[in-house]
């Protein structure tokens, strides 16, 4: 049966190819430009070659290291937190008592990871600005007031502060699902040894999360090179770019703004090696560790 | 076993209410500026609370037109995209879902799917094959080059696979097609999963600003999230000015209300079809990613 019908799984998959194919593919031949000094009036096959020359720009220029370095430091400072405050959030949501306040602040810590950093921008520079919130706050506790979003000090904090803000909330939702996973009778079992609320938090709920933690850790060592565009772009101002820039609003400013499209593409493909790289490690990691196939 | 309510529950209730509290305090923040005067919102004193009340900055929204054809072009936007979006997600997810021994080349075709996410071309050369298949300034350009997310479709393609084996095989027996067998068996009960991706694609298609600043190069072809963008990035040199009157005046002149008006009301969609999304994504997006 499945071999006589066998060309309808082909059909159905023929007009994702093509989408696929037109923007993910074709896309790729434009690589060569990174070996080119490109020029869009005499074309990709017209433009001089180069060789490997922006690449050994790239690594010749403090400039990139700096870039790299900001990458890796904020995206890895995101999926630690990332991990850390959804499963600590978890597991006080699923202490709560009464069922109505659970769902009630579930509901509300799930919202703010469907809004944009285009519209947190503006809330955020208004706490953050210079007669904002947070420094009237400050003045009022005896403090002096700090521009934090121009500042080389704080950027990087307000980012990953920001950021777990907005996606907290919606990071509870895997691991409340292994909590409610939970054999009841393990809970039961610590209760008749007299095991305090803490005991059973530390010797039940946690190693029962253990495998669903693990798996997370693994899944996000894909993301070492997302410290996340948006968010970046939407905050940053020259005055930060010593710690906020990376890769990506680097090869958006080279490549649209300077117009060296070459050096971009070069930066890009940099990125897409890497991050290959290291979402194929992490997909044999969550095979070998946590038994688990993405696909 | 019912026990009484010690302190530590006052505590954790106290904890889970106040980091509520924080996740609404933005969009508290920009609701309360907008309903303040532009003078006492440029002071930077408003909090939570209007101050000095007025509903001016939503009159002079309501004759902004440009507001409302970036309001409109976004509503187009996500009702094409996400239409597109839902219905290439159920071709490629449906017959993926299938074991190599009933679909062989399954795992081909998989792998080319994730090395397209894993690896792509980069900013530039995208942006050259997009402007080559000619759509630079039209709406498509917002759209077409999105059109299959892979990650959704690994989503739906693991709900499809917690789905029992037999459901087909049965309804092969029947005589039905895989065709019939999508439209009639898997779709009615992937209703939650389906609401998933559908309720992700919609949300972003509407907060997704950058396609729509780079492919489109007239400002009144813009959606909501590139105009809204293009409103902030004016107002964004706030960050460097410590005097306080230069700041007041700086705030004064780039419309912290009005800007927050439409911002708040650039808000509004999405918080309209959370709740009705919301009782769905829970179980959609657990049982896309987690399996036993």
């Amino acid at each position: 049966m499945y071999r006589k019908y066998e060309y309808q799984y082909y059909l159905m998959l023929v007009p994702v190819l093509a989408f696929l194919l037109v923007f993910h593919i074709a896309p790729l031949f434009g690589i060569v430009i990174a070996f080119e000094r490109f020029l869009p009036a005499k074309g990709i096959i017209q433009s001089e070659w180069v060789g490997l020359k922006y690449f050994r720009n790239l690594v010749s220029l403090p400039e990139s290291w700096r870039i790299f370095r900001n990458t890796v430091i904020i995206a890895i400072e995101k999926i630690i937190l990332g991990i850390v405050v959804p499963v600590f959030f978890s597991i006080l949501l699923n202490e709560l008592r009464s069922v109505h306040i659970k769902r009630t602040v579930q509901t509300i810590i799930y919202i703010p990871h469907f809004l944009s950093w285009v519209v947190l921008a503006a809330p955020i520079m208004n706490i953050f600005a210079y007669n904002g919130m947070l420094n009237n706050l400050t003045v009022w506790l005896g403090g002096e007031r700090t521009l934090f979003l121009s500042s080389n000090r704080y950027f990087r904090g307000i980012l990953i502060f920001t950021n777990e803000w907005k996606e907290f909330g919606f990071g509870t939702i895997v691991y409340l699902a292994a909590i409610t996973g939970i054999n009841p009778n393990l809970y039961e079992a610590a209760e008749i040894d007299g095991a305090s609320r803490l005991q059973k938090i530390i010797y039940v709920t946690l190693p029962c999360m253990r495998a669903i933690i693990v798996l997370m850790l693994t899944r996000s060592l894909g993301n070492v090179l997302n410290a996340g565009f948006d968010q970046v772009f939407n905050l940053y101002s020259p005055a930060v770019y010593e710690t906020a820039d990376i890769i990506d609003t680097y090869v958006y400013r080279v490549g649209l703004l300077d117009l060296n499209y070459s050096l971009s593409t070069a930066m890009s493909l940099i990125k897409s090696f890497i991050g290959m790289t290291m979402i194929l490690t992490s997909n044999y990691l969550s095979l070998k560790l946590a038994d688990y196939r993405v696909f | 076993m019912r026990r009484k309510i010690g302190a530590a529950d006052v505590i954790i209730t106290a904890v889970c209410i106040i980091s509520a509290a924080l996740c609404l305090l933005p969009m508290l923040n920009t609701f309360a500026i907008s309903l303040s005067s532009s003078v006492q919102a440029a002071s930077g004193r408003v909090t939570f609370f209007p101050r000095s009340f007025t509903l001016s900055a939503y009159e002079y929204l309501l004759g902004e037109s440009q507001f409302y054809t970036a309001f409109l072009i976004s509503v187009e936007r996500v009702v094409l995209g996400t239409s597109i979006n839902v219905l290439m997600m159920i071709l490629a997810a449906f017959p993926l879902s299938h074991s190599k021994k009933n679909f062989r080349p399954r795992n081909g075709f998989m792998w080319f799917l994730v090395f397209t996410m894993m690896f792509g071309g980069g900013l530039i050369p995208t942006y050259m094959v997009v402007s080559s298949v000619g759509l630079i300034d039209k709406i498509w350009s917002l759209i077409l080059p999105g059109a299959v997310p892979v990650w959704n479709c690994i989503l739906l393609m693991n709900f499809f696979r917690s789905l029992p084996v037999e459901l087909e095989e049965a309804s092969f027996i029947d005589g039905a097609m895989p065709v019939q067998v999508l439209y009639k068996v898997y779709l009615p009960l992937s209703l939650p999963a389906l609401s998933t991706v559908t309720l992700f694609s919609i949300v972003g298609h509407w907060n997704e600003f950058f396609s729509g600043m780079i492919y489109l190069n007239s400002q009144d072809k813009y959606p909501l999230a590139t105009y809204i963008n293009a409103l902030v990035n004016q107002a964004k040199n706030i960050m460097n000015i410590t005097d306080p009157q230069e700041l007041q005046k700086t705030l004064e002149r780039s419309d912290t209300t009005l800007n927050s008006a439409k911002i708040f009301v650039s808000l509004i969609p999405i918080l309209i079809i959370y709740p009705f999304m919301q009782k769905y994504f829970v179980t959609g997006l657990v049982m896309g990613s987690v399996k036993e």
